[in-house]
């Protein structure tokens, strides 16, 4: 029974007049294919968004760090000819006051980031990380630092105190020692 | 004595726990493992050579072994050390001398330790076999981003005693990503991203600073190594080794010799 069935189907032609089971969407309908891209792309574009938001979300808005720019006193308050420690720890900069001015170094060893200590003594700077050495311009004379200590912009503030800005460095290896904001020129 | 047994075996609540038959007969004794989540983790039939310790070395089990140890003593470790800049280092002092069992973190330490070198051994016999041939190249890369988990395991929780040793040596260690083409501020291509003269890839947004929480290694850099060493990165290694588990038995079980 089954066969001869099977073989009166095949025979048959499909009945035009019959409904299709898919017909083909009208003008303006959506269709299924248009509705699964669109469903698609918006779960893509959520996933993509929740992934930046994360990604945003590592870099906070407020830092409890100390600014990079900062009023450092005022010029007559350092020695001549000394390096001055006291903004180290906090900010992280030696100031250096030489008879015609002064320039700022940055405390990161620029071998691997430790800190280095400033020996009075032996009139250097040596990191107690891997030994390098520094001499009180900032240029590396020993030990594994690849280069000088870097410099930050200084500049006198409108009241008359060291403005020390950390935003901008300057790298002897790259010639910006001699650039204006490297160093502040003062006599007084 | 026979007839309790027999009793205890008859009862609802063993036969609920307890499917098949006693494991006399081959049927029941693969039963008996595969129809238990501890047991079927292990395949019901291994080859000869899979339990030759001459051949395997047992690292890759030493190493799960050594990871399950690093789970509960860190989760025992959890219940006293606060990650924050002023208790972390008294509270590691604290495990040593005021928590009872005062080894606890000796032995987190020296199983991470062992876990590092175990890794490598596991890695080298799998080399040395040529497990890493077809069919297995892609368990073999599933491992390599295992072993990078492990030895960042072992870079996060280096910062956790916080003491000078720790800050130091993490300072040094994040300053590599500093060279991070275009991620990091010190890293090629990083000059590229630019606008009129303003750097958009400086210390203050790089890829150092998002690992650190900062510009220098602080109370954040803390917090961010702390979760990571405690949730993050043993999440991501535990469903790695769930897929490096299953896929050494996909590919035939562990490989024997040629």
């Amino acid at each position: 029974m089954t066969d001869s069935n099977e073989e009166k189907d095949q025979e048959k032609p499909p009945q035009s007049d019959a409904a299709p089971l898919v017909r083909s969407p009208l003008r303006g309908e959506p269709t299924r294919r248009g509705v699964l891209l669109a469903a698609w792309g918006a779960f893509t574009a959520g996933s993509l968004a929740m992934l930046g938001a994360w990604g945003r979300f590592m870099f906070p808005n407020v830092l409890y760090e100390p600014p990079q720019e900062f009023k450092a006193g005022f010029p007559n308050e350092y020695a001549v000819d000394a390096v001055d420690t006291r903004y180290k720890a906090s900010h992280g900069v030696w100031i250096v006051r030489e008879n015609t001015g002064f320039y700022v170094l940055s405390t990161v060893c620029t071998h691997l980031g430790c800190t280095p200590n400033w020996l009075s003594a032996e009139e250097k700077f040596k990191c107690p990380c891997h030994g390098s050495g520094f001499v009180k311009t900032g240029v590396n004379v020993e030990g594994p630092a690849p280069r000088p200590l870097e410099r930050f912009k200084v500049s006198l503030a409108a009241d008359g105190q060291l403005l020390i800005d950390k935003n901008t460095k300057f790298q002897e290896e790259k010639g910006q020692w001699a650039m204006a904001d490297a160093y502040l020129p003062y006599l007084g | 004595m026979d007839k309790l047994f027999r009793y205890i075996a008859s009862t609802q609540i063993w036969r609920s726990i307890f499917r098949h038959g006693y494991p006399d007969t081959p049927r029941n004794r693969t039963l008996a493992v595969l129809s238990n989540v501890v047991l079927h983790l292990h395949p019901v039939k291994v080859r000869r050579s899979g339990i030759r310790l001459s051949y395997t070395w047992c690292m890759g089990g030493l190493t799960f072994f050594l990871f399950l140890v690093e789970t509960i003593t860190g989760l025992l470790l959890m219940f006293y050390y606060r990650p924050t800049a002023e208790l972390a280092y008294q509270d590691i002092f604290a495990l040593r001398e005021h928590v009872p069992i005062g080894v606890m973190r000796e032995v987190h330490r020296w199983a991470a330790h062992l876990m590092v070198i175990s890794v490598w051994l596991h890695m080298y016999r799998v080399f040395l076999t040529g497990s890493y041939k077809p069919p297995r190249e892609f368990n073999w890369n599933v491992g390599v981003i295992l072993l990078v988990i492990t030895l960042l395991l072992s870079f996060t929780g280096y910062l956790l005693p916080w003491d000078q040793l720790a800050v130091w040596a993490i300072t040094v260690g994040t300053n590599m990503a500093r060279a991070t083409p275009f991620l990091g501020h010190e890293g090629p291509g990083a000059a590229l991203i630019s606008f009129g003269g303003l750097n958009f890839i400086h210390a203050g947004d790089d890829v150092r600073f998002g690992l650190l929480g900062g510009r220098f290694v602080g109370e954040a850099a803390l917090m961010r190594f702390y979760v990571l060493h405690c949730v993050g990165f043993p999440l991501v290694a535990a469903g790695l080794m769930a897929l490096h588990f299953w896929r050494v038995r996909k590919d035939g079980g562990i490989s024997g010799p040629l």
